[in-house]
């Protein structure tokens, strides 16, 4: 069987730019277009511009399903508003996780990821009664992130929505470079900046524009390899590498994002494991040496395994390397120090307060 | 484009290069664009022993570690310092400052490739 990658409104414009393609999630998308460093940098120093049209959008139209599937109490979240919450199954493991999107003609839209979009979208049908209202809208979608210290006087120059007064995970409708988008105060690297989503027929004039108005930023398309060393230093998780449907959000450091006061599928097994007690929890932690830590690699501590890393790498901002791991409480502790087991050798780790880069405050 | 020629080349993506005492290894063109950002490297100790095809060390780009293999037998006389400060430059110069090793005695090996043949390997390999 040959299975074809599918192709973003964007894939020309990336090979074009002379982009590195690489197979992700059923999608073929930029891994980079210069070098990984090059990308970070710009984004952390001015603005870069990504595909993010492998994005999966959902929407669910109906309160009571939303509120049943989303660990977080989506009829308080205002129209215009937007909330990072989790799908649970009944035992309580993350299925995903998602931004919720409260629209202004009532009704919910989830931001998913790619390679969970049908999971997730078979998941919620199942939960309706009737006619579960829940459609997949991914496909007619071109989703674009414009991220770093640059990205919102850039996208200003090009909209005449006030952006000063959408605050972060807030959205507002508009036009930008006069194509007509939904523009988000989110994103995935750590910097301020908006995702836009816009109507697949003007993806590839909104893409342009941005690139040349923001000539005067430096402004840097940025593929996927740039996209996971920034999502890290800002210490999000990445699911299928620090959460599946086996982690509980509690074991995650996911607590914010549960309301555990109403009901949603997940919540008594939630509940119970924290009456437990939890026997694993995500830490972050900084390489004493130079070695790097990768996914998989054990944590171990007196000679014994005790955990299990689940993303590492180069921080490319703070010039060591860092990860994420499953340690025991015990272990848990900023100042702990553990070995990571890079290659045979117990490469000297130490637990640091997440996340491990946070952006300057504007002035 | 950097001066290839009296290079051979291993299908595991190294070259070398031998002078009248000493040979010099790294790895291709075609190698660094695959690994991409490269941002660490384990290297043998001075005076290590290698055999053709064995591992030398081991290369981490952003992507992911991988191993390096020697394409020729030797003792290891000296290893690049400038990549513990400067990994990039393999990615920058391949052939030149991005060098990673130096070998004497060496023992020749017979299934390097020519450019000629690397490239028509490389090209096989990429469809």
């Amino acid at each position: 069987m040959v299975v074809t990658a599918a192709r973003t409104p964007l894939y020309e414009e990336h090979v074009r730019l002379g982009a590195q393609m690489t197979n992700f999630s059923g999608w073929v998308m930029p891994l980079q277009y210069s070098t990984i460093r090059e990308e970070h940098r710009a984004v952390r120093e001015g603005v870069g511009l990504f595909d993010l049209s492998h994005m999966g959008e959902l929407r669910v139209e109906d309160e009571s399903l939303g509120q049943r599937v989303v660990s977080r109490d989506v009829t308080r979240l205002k129209p215009g508003r937007i909330q990072y919450a989790l799908l649970c199954n009944e035992k309580g493991g993350i299925i995903d996780d998602v931004l919720v999107y409260a629209v202004a003609d009532g009704g919910y839209l989830l931001v998913v990821n790619a390679g969970n979009q049908d999971t997730d979208f078979d998941w919620i049908k199942a939960q309706g009664k009737q006619s579960p209202k829940v459609v997949n809208v991914g496909r007619d979608w071109t989703l674009v992130g414009v991220q770093g210290p640059r990205a919102v006087g850039l996208v200003q120059r090009l909209t005449t929505a006030d952006l000063g007064n959408v605050k972060y995970y807030a959205f507002v409708e508009g036009t930008v470079a006069d194509v007509p988008c939904m523009i988000s105060r989110t994103g995935y690297t750590g910097e301020d900046g908006f995702e836009l989503f816009c109507g697949n027929a003007g993806a590839v004039h909104l893409w342009r524009a941005l690139l040349e108005e923001g000539k005067s930023d430096g402004i840097r398309p940025a593929g996927l390899g740039a996209r996971d060393t920034l999502r890290l230093e800002a210490g999000m998780r990445l699911y299928g590498n620090d959460m599946d449907a086996d982690t509980n959000p509690l074991e995650a450091g996911l607590d914010w994002t549960l309301n555990l006061d109403k009901d949603f599928i997940g919540r008594d097994a939630i509940i119970r494991a924290r009456e437990k007690g939890l026997s694993r929890v995500l830490v972050g932690f900084k390489m004493l040496d130079r070695s790097i830590p990768r996914h998989g690699y054990r944590v171990v501590s007196d000679g014994q395994r005790v955990g299990t890393v689940t993303s590492g790498n180069v921080s490319f901002t703070l010039g060591y390397n860092i990860g994420m791991a499953y340690v025991p409480p015990a272990l848990a502790e900023p100042g702990t120090r553990f070995g990571v087991d890079v290659r045979g050798t117990a490469a000297p780790a130490e637990v640091v307060q997440l996340p491990f880069y946070k952006r300057p405050h504007p002035k | 484009m950097a001066d290839l020629s009296g290079m051979r080349f291993a299908e595991t993506h190294e070259w070398v290069k031998k002078d009248e005492e000493t040979a010099t290894v790294g790895i291709t063109e075609y190698a660094q664009s695959q690994l991409g950002d490269v941002i660490y490297l384990e290297l043998p100790a001075v005076g290590q022993q290698l055999d053709a095809g064995s591992r030398l060390g081991v290369i981490e780009s952003v992507k992911a570690a991988s191993d390096l293999y020697s394409p020729v037998g030797g003792e290891v006389t000296e290893v690049n310092g400038e990549l513990k400060d400067h990994p990039e430059y393999v990615n920058q110069d391949p052939y030149g400052k991005g060098w990673i090793i130096k070998l004497r005695a060496v023992k020749d090996n017979p299934k390097l490739l020519d450019q000629k043949a690397y490239d028509a390997f490389v090209e096989g390999q990429s469809h």
